[in-house]
């Protein structure tokens, strides 16, 4: 295995991005990212972004957007229809076969036009559930009156989560939700938005983008004076329908985990993509997180959530902690579809 | 002022698609009147019907009826009703485990408001009079009686 690390990231987020195109938004995260290492595009070697057609509303989208990268003269270049953690994936991979030592990716989502409750029903199955037209947070509260009613959380407990997102944004420039006075007695003072949920229980809608650059071996080490080197990375997914699933479990995180070597070392941070303060409970547990672990430090997704790159900003951030040296071992996380059925483990070192 | 041009925009899905010897049954069933679950080597039973085993993969054909009462295992409140949903009506939205099958679907609750619902209520099937083979031929569940 080659030694691959994120030796660069940089991203925006804002609530709605009303006037501002994709390529636009990409342009000067994608710029910021290169230009922090030195590197212009002909010194990339691959390039793998991700992003959803259904939130651009129209096919191929991504197609415009490589406008934001520049790709002429022609560039190798890929794309997932994922949370660009996937693309991230990918991008490992192709570094590991060889061949290329840099890598580009990026991931950016801008759901603000629409109603992203609604729009993600188009991710369920065609016949039994998309029909039915189900919106996240309906199908969320299912889940989490699952989890009251067994008793595997307490209404308690999910406040805290939501306090700990809303206090630990409160000086992050790019949360679009936080407060530095939020109790849990405040949470749970809110009117339930899809009963038993609570507005703070469910993530707060944002358009973003970010951007990561990847190296390998020592071209890691002449780009950054320390590397966040992924040690392990893996992704998992579950059964597609709600019924034949636990839902107050989810094995395809702890899989991911396990595989990636996650409670091989203590971890100093982890940044999880919870869209609800339910499924942050669940990754807790699943991904065997201890204390010491500084969960979430800035607020996580549930601070800002921008669909398609929620993932990818988590390993950003991750990865950040190592740059600068406030940690040593962490783990970024990235989810998708429906009750986190399909999930993304990525520890990274510094030396 | 320019008059401004117009023109239509459809997004579509231009594919058809055949649902399958299982999916094609449950919603032939469906259309009849008729809930479908599917047994697994173990003897349980998925209702919805699924065509391989979720943790073996293995090709899953033993359909039986089941229904059309059940219990609900949970539920949530949608109110106001979302646009594309097939309910004009703040309706709830439930897990609902059928008589004879061992996993719940989710589906619709005809109730007058969230205080009608709990947690191990019995329910049953209410179907639309016109039906065609679509998971919306069942108009919802309602609380077991409510219909008689």
């Amino acid at each position: 295995m080659r030694d691959i690390a994120v030796v660069s990231v940089a991203q925006h987020q804002e609530k709605a991005l009303t006037h501002t195109t994709e390529v636009e938004l990409m342009v000067p995260i994608i710029n910021e990212a290169r230009g922090a290492v030195g590197l212009t595009q002909d010194d990339i070697g691959f390039t793998c972004s991700g992003s959803s057609d259904f939130l651009a509303g129209q096919a191929f989208s991504f197609v415009h957007t490589l406008d934001a990268v520049g790709a002429v003269p022609p560039i190798s270049e890929s794309h997932v229809e994922m949370d660009g953690a996937w693309a991230l994936y990918e991008a490992w991979v192709k570094l590991q076969i060889g061949g290329v030592d840099t890598a580009l990716v990026y991931s950016y989502g801008k759901s603000s036009p629409g109603s992203l409750r609604d729009v993600l029903s188009t991710q369920l199955d065609p016949y039994y559930l998309g029909p039915l037209w189900p919106d996240a947070f309906s199908l969320a509260a299912l889940q989490a009156r699952i989890m009251l009613e067994s008793g595997t959380v307490s209404d308690q407990r999910l406040a805290e989560i939501a306090v700990r997102s809303l206090n630990g944004a409160a000086d992050n420039p790019l949360a679009v939700r936080s407060s530095a006075e939020a109790t849990a007695e405040s949470v749970l003072a809110e009117a339930p938005i899809a009963d038993p949920l609570r507005p703070s229980d469910c993530a707060a809608s944002a358009d973003g983008g970010v951007a990561v650059v990847l190296a390998a071996g020592d071209r890691a080490r002449e780009l950054c004076e320390r590397p966040a080197w992924i040690r392990g990375i893996d992704h998992r997914i579950d059964p597609h329908q709600p019924g034949v699933r636990d839902l107050t479990r989810a094995p395809s995180a702890q899989m991911a985990a396990v595989n990636s070597g996650a409670g091989n070392d203590r971890l100093d941070a982890a940044e999880l993509a919870a869209p609800f303060t339910t499924q942050e409970h669940i990754l807790e547990l699943e991904l065997g997180l201890r204390d010491g672990t500084a969960i979430n430090a800035k607020g996580g997704a549930l601070a800002g959530h921008t669909m398609m790159a929620a993932g990818l900003m988590r390993i950003a951030d991750a990865a950040a902690q190592i740059h600068d040296e406030r940690a040593d071992r962490v783990l970024g996380h990235a989810a998708s579809g429906l009750y986190l059925q399909q999930n993304l483990v990525c520890v990274m070192e510094g030396e | 002022m320019a008059e401004r041009l117009r023109a239509d925009l459809v997004l579509e899905y231009p594919f058809t698609r055949t649902t399958g010897p299982v999916i094609g049954a449950f919603l032939t069933g469906l259309r009849e009147g008729i809930i479908l679950g599917i047994r697994r080597p173990d003897g349980t039973v998925l209702c919805p019907p699924t065509e391989y085993d979720p943790e073996s993969s293995e090709p899953l054909t033993d359909l039986v009826e089941v229904g059309p009462g059940g219990e609900l295992l949970s539920w949530t409140w949608v109110d106001p009703p979302r646009s594309q949903s097939p309910w004009d009506q703040p309706h709830g939205l439930g897990l609902i485990r059928l008589d004879g099958a061992d996993t719940p679907m989710v589906h619709g609750l005809l109730v007058d408001g969230p205080e009608g619902l709990s947690v191990g209520m019995r329910v049953t099937a209410r179907w639309r009079p016109e039906r065609e083979g679509h998971i919306a031929d069942l108009e919802g569940f309602v609380p077991e009686g409510a219909d008689q």
